[in-house]
């Protein structure tokens, strides 16, 4: 038993009317893991999020939590807690009454209810604002006690919305490793939803890339970066270059000239895009591709620069600050890309 | 200038259009001579007479207590209503349902009444204060929907959806969280219901029987013999409360609107 993932979900689709919203999507959350379901808007994400917590019912498939079937289980008998994306706070009661909501379903004592809102308050570094109605509190403020609120009953699986979504900046960055460090302690699974790479590749464990209902890749934060399943997970993690072109004798063969092809198991004469990411463009002297610098964009650490090949391509380099090479508008300019530092795609789809 | 002052006479004859007959109908309740067009004095005899009409407090007394049970149902099954509305989604019929549920805002009251009274005939119930009271629920339930499903709209669904993830029933949900957001539109609703049925005259006139005549009924039949200043005085009266009811239900709809959190 301990063995089982915590959450399961096999073969599960859903339609909205003529709309597709899943489509057999599988996946296994383990116990403390820190999951991330990442795609663009309408991929799916948080209709499977609002299936897990029993909002939605499947239309095929099955989805167990701790090796039970969830199957017609309202979302009041759910071991999973939510935080919404717009809080939800109950704005009629006060911050503790808020937390405390949960607790006093489950039927607690005044003295452990107590006990509890005060720990969550400390876990989630805000005290002294027990007695505010949420319309008082600040943004960040607000988002601490959905995060408290959701945590209070302690689920086995907490399912966060977009957790960072309407903060700033700044706020979001600070919170994303008080997010990690109160999952780190607690040990609960989390399974965050996000449009946001950035999010994604900063606090999950685990990334399942969506696409139109469909889940392109599961796997680590560094794996999805380096090794993209599809050319969908390629565009949409990070920055990435394609280079049209096809496949010859070993070589990659376009407009721009030709490149040594990365191991593949494209047939011969195959239609296919190279995908190489800006910072595995190396300039070099030796033998490479020609073009002229068009654009820089100092970044602190990093350097971005456009380079328009003479084919016409553009392609987008990146050199950390320190690694010298200044590169200014106007300059020519030679790239190599390795064969281990570039994927081939089909033009799929 | 001249704009200016043209523009305030307007204002006061409209206002004098309105209110004009209310304020000469106060003012006459005051006076102290029995003819109705002639001013002979400030008195409140009218109002010491009134306490001793039996019959017309027994009026006031039924009218009363019509308006209080038949806005109490009116205003449960208008949240009933008003829930199938927002919460619902668009299930068949959905638009007859709320087109027949709108439908006596606009339909003549005598249509209404007729109508009632020959369902009333037809299964031969006796008319009086039962049939009084579910007139009046039926009529003002409408009234009772429109304010209740507009503050439903209002409240974000994902409120009761939180408090379903957090481990409350439907039901507990609902009483938790929706029910005291919305709470100072039903408030104003039963009030609002409470008013139309104090006020209505030509419903009560077809669905009540002779043991159970409203006050707007008696203050009619008595007019037909003579205006008495008497009349003016209960006319007042009923005025006054109106008013202060009305006044509460503005209040309590606009503390929901300024605070969301109010209460």
């Amino acid at each position: 038993m301990t063995d089982a993932p915590l959450l399961s979900i096999k073969g599960v689709s859903k339609r909205f009317g003529a709309v597709t919203a899943l489509d057999d999507v599988s996946l296994e959350v383990a116990r403390g893991e820190f999951f991330a379901l990442l795609g663009p808007s309408g991929c799916g994400k948080t209709t499977l999020m609002r299936l897990v917590a029993g909002f939605e019912a499947p239309d095929a498939g099955r989805i167990e939590i701790a090796g039970e079937d969830m199957s017609g289980a309202p979302p009041h008998r759910r071991p999973v807690n939510l935080m919404f994306q717009s809080y939800a706070l109950f704005p009629h009661l006060s911050v503790f009454e808020n937390i405390a909501f949960g607790l006093r379903r489950q039927g607690k004592d005044k003295p452990a209810i107590l006990a509890r809102v005060a720990e969550l308050l400390e876990i989630v570094k805000l005290t002294g604002v027990e007695k505010r109605r949420p319309d008082q509190l600040s943004g960040g403020q607000k988002q601490r006690v959905a995060l408290a609120r959701a945590l209070a009953p302690g689920p086995r699986l907490l399912l966060l919305d977009e957790p960072l979504g309407a903060l700033d900046r700044q706020l979001r960055e600070e919170t994303q490793f008080q997010l990690k460090e109160i999952q780190r302690k607690l040990q609960t699974s989390f399974v965050v939803v996000t449009h946001d790479q950035d999010e994604a590749l900063a606090m999950a464990d685990r990334i399942a890339v969506m696409r139109a209902g469909r889940i392109e890749q599961i796997g680590a934060p560094a794996e999805i970066y380096e090794r993209p399943a599809t050319r969908f997970v390629a565009s949409f993690i990070g920055q990435m270059n394609f280079l049209p072109g096809r496949i010859e004798d070993g070589l990659f063969v376009g407009a721009f000239g030709r490149l040594p092809a990365p191991p593949t198991n494209l047939p011969d004469g195959a239609k296919a895009a190279l995908a190489v990411r800006p910072e595995r463009v190396a300039p070099t002297t030796d033998d490479g591709l020609d073009g002229i610098v068009e654009d820089v964009a100092f970044r602190g650490e990093i350097i971005h620069i456009r380079v328009r090949l003479a084919s016409g391509e553009i392609l987008r380099v990146s050199r950390g600050a320190d690694q010298g090479a200044r590169a200014s508008i106007g300059d020519r300019m030679r790239l190599a890309i390795a064969a281990d530092a570039a994927q081939l795609f089909t033009d799929e789809r | 200038m001249s704009a200016r002052v043209l523009r305030n006479a307007t204002l006061a004859l409209g206002f004098a259009f309105l209110y004009g007959p209310i304020a000469i109908l106060t003012a006459m309740s005051f006076n102290a001579s029995r003819l109705v067009t002639v001013w002979g004095g400030f008195s409140t005899k009218w109002y010491s007479a009134l306490v001793h009409d039996e019959r017309m407090l027994q009026a006031a007394t039924i009218s009363l207590s019509a308006a209080a049970l038949s806005a109490l149902i009116a205003t449960f099954n208008g949240l009933l209503a008003a829930l199938a509305l927002a919460r619902f989604g668009a299930f068949r019929g959905r638009s007859l349902f709320a087109g027949s549920l709108y439908a006596p805002l606009v339909l003549p009251e005598v249509v209404f009444g007729l109508g009632l009274l020959l369902v009333f005939v037809a299964l031969d119930v006796e008319r009086g204060f039962v049939t009084l009271v579910l007139a009046h629920a039926a009529f003002t339930m409408c009234f009772a929907t429109v304010m209740i499903h507009a503050a439903l709209k209002d409240c974000d669904p994902t409120l009761e959806e939180a408090a379903a993830d957090l481990g409350a029933t439907p039901l507990r949900a609902f009483i938790l969280v929706t029910l005291p957001l919305i709470a100072p539109s039903v408030v104003s609703a039963y009030l609002l219901a409470f008013t139309l049925s104090l006020d209505d005259f030509v419903i009560a006139s077809f669905t009540t029987g002779p043991g159970a005549t409203t006050l707007p009924m008696r203050i009619y039949s008595q007019v037909r013999l003579g205006v008495s200043p008497e009349v003016n005085a209960i006319s007042t009266l009923l005025l006054g409360f109106v008013a202060l009811i009305l006044t509460a239900s503005a209040l309590l709809t606009r503390g929901r609107a300024k605070g969301g959190g109010a209460g």
